[in-house]
């Protein structure tokens, strides 16, 4: 069970992390240059307005949202910190035993206490 | 019978570049790394170009359409056609948004799908990332996604880019829970984060056939909450066209918006590659214990063919989703995550935890 990352001879797979991410970036950035070189330009003052409803924006555009955006955010925020340090046990769930159980469930008592605390306050109720 | 191994090939040119031809180090690793970034390329936009045909010939059936085909036999060629208007178009200058982020959202999240997409088992030996914590950093990568969309939503300085941004952040956030969740199910299951290591775990029994009800369960919660991280089927309410517009795309012209096309239809790709890997076995061939006549000859279909059909298999499953379910409302979309898919994912964690400590496990 050997991958590229080995038989390359590439001893780090942060080079070939590397390799991918620039490979993103010159994809964007290849394709935005074809396109430059061989779509049109055309300058209108009014082509350049926002794409909203054909008549000229009322107000400010980056206007106040629904604050439940926010609310849940920071309860993903919360659980997703807390799937992180799950993470680790999962892996080595099977060669811990009784005292690994017994500590993961403490720490899931307490993440699932979180969310029934969440539930019971109302924060999962879109208002 | 000893199945043919891509790290053969790999290593053969390896050799050929340092030995052979006499080639420093670095030079090699150059070579090699540039050699990689080009079959990445070329892969991705074959398969993006293969999804737009596959989802719209799909789509045509559901609605006893023909889908298209005029531009060349089948109307295979049409997704070429689509890709080169799309790169003919003008690319319009905007006044009031925020040029930076605006330019960086693209980059974003076809960063993010092209790091996933070199994490996922492609076949024997044909895999570009090879972590010891693979999936774990497939999960990283993937959130990188929402911040390209958000900043696309933010920075278009548009009310409905804007809402749809909003929209689709809350969305991916929550549903990044469940798959989150589904994941580590599958991680205690197989006892190893890295993704060559899951693969070989289930070279005798799929998990989801080995892995008892958990499995099964994980699977299911792992395949609505993947349809909603690609902003899908009946959870594109971040798109929806009737109220939104475009949603957090709206304001992006040409190829900045074939960029958003591009990631939607890799992001498809990806979330049914993690379900093959997870669940299906990877590149595994299929395997029934006793029947080893049966497994012989599985064993002769190449393991990239095997991937990429189990994968596409997925994906016509999730195209389904799409003409099945109607489009929820927000709220109903997260009520669906936080009341009912997280709290059975964590249900069924703790069910798979005491099923493999009681070795209930086939």
């Amino acid at each position: 069970m050997v991958s590229l990352s080995i038989i390359l001879g590439i001893t780090s797979s942060g080079t070939l992390a590397i390799t991918a991410l620039l490979t993103g970036v010159a994809l964007v950035a290849l394709a935005l240059w074809i396109a430059g070189l061989i779509s049109p330009r055309s300058f209108n003052l009014q082509k350049g307005e926002a794409y909203e409803c054909g008549i000229p924006t009322r107000g400010e555009s980056m206007s106040q949202f629904h604050v439940g955006y926010y609310l849940f955010a920071i309860l993903f925020l919360m659980f997703d910190v807390e799937t992180v340090f799950l993470f680790p046990w999962a892996v080595r769930m099977q060669e811990l035993g009784a005292q690994g159980l017994i500590s993961i469930a403490v720490f899931f008592g307490v993440l699932v206490l979180g969310l029934v605390y969440a539930w019971r306050k109302g924060a999962l109720e879109w208002k | 019978m000893e199945s043919f191994s891509f790290a053969n090939l790999t290593a053969a040119f390896h050799n050929l570049l340092l030995d052979t031809l006499g080639i420093p180090g670095w030079l090699t690793t150059t070579i090699e790394c540039v050699l990689i970034g080009l079959g990445m390329l070329l892969a991705y936009s074959l398969l993006a170009l293969f999804y737009i045909y596959f989802e719209r010939k799909v789509c045509a059936a559901f609605q006893c359409r023909l889908g298209p085909n005029r531009v060349g036999p089948f109307g295979l060629l049409q997704a070429i056609a689509d890709m080169f208007k799309i790169l003919i178009k003008e690319l319009i200058e905007l006044n009031h948004i925020d040029r930076f982020l605006f330019a960086l959202a693209p980059y974003l999240v076809i960063i993010a799908s092209m790091l996933c997409f070199a994490v996922l088992p492609w076949g024997d030996g044909l895999q570009i990332i090879d972590f010891n914590i693979g999936i774990f950093f497939l999960l990283a990568c993937s959130s990188i996604g929402v911040l390209g969309i958000l900043l696309a939503g933010w920075s278009s300085n548009n009310k409905f880019t804007l809402i749809g941004a909003l929209r689709s952040g809350a969305q991916m956030v929550s549903y990044e829970l469940s798959i989150g969740i589904s994941v580590i199910t599958m991680v205690c299951l197989a006892g190893t984060m890295s993704v060559p290591g899951i693969v070989e775990q289930q070279r005798d029994l799929w998990f989801i056939f080995g892995g008892h009800i958990p499995a099964i369960l994980a699977f299911i919660i792992y395949i609505i909450a993947g349809t909603a991280e690609t902003n899908r089927g009946p959870f594109d309410l971040p798109e929806a066209e009737s109220e939104l517009t475009a949603g957090y795309h709206t304001e992006y012209s040409g190829i900045h918006f074939g960029f958003f096309y591009l990631a939607e239809y890799l992001n498809l790709f990806i979330v049914s590659g993690v379900a093959t890997l997870l669940f299906f076995g990877g590149w595994m061939p299929l395997h029934i214990p006793g029947w080893d006549g049966f497994n012989a000859v599985m064993d002769y279909i190449p393991s990239i063919i095997w991937f990429i059909a189990k994968a596409v298999a997925i994906s016509f499953v999730i195209i389904w989703f799409k003409w099945t379910f109607p489009r929820l409302r927000i709220d109903q979309l997260l009520s669906l995550e936080w009341k009912y898919l997280l709290p059975i994912g964590l249900f069924n964690l703790v069910l798979m935890t005491l099923a493999i400590t009681f070795g209930w496990t086939f």
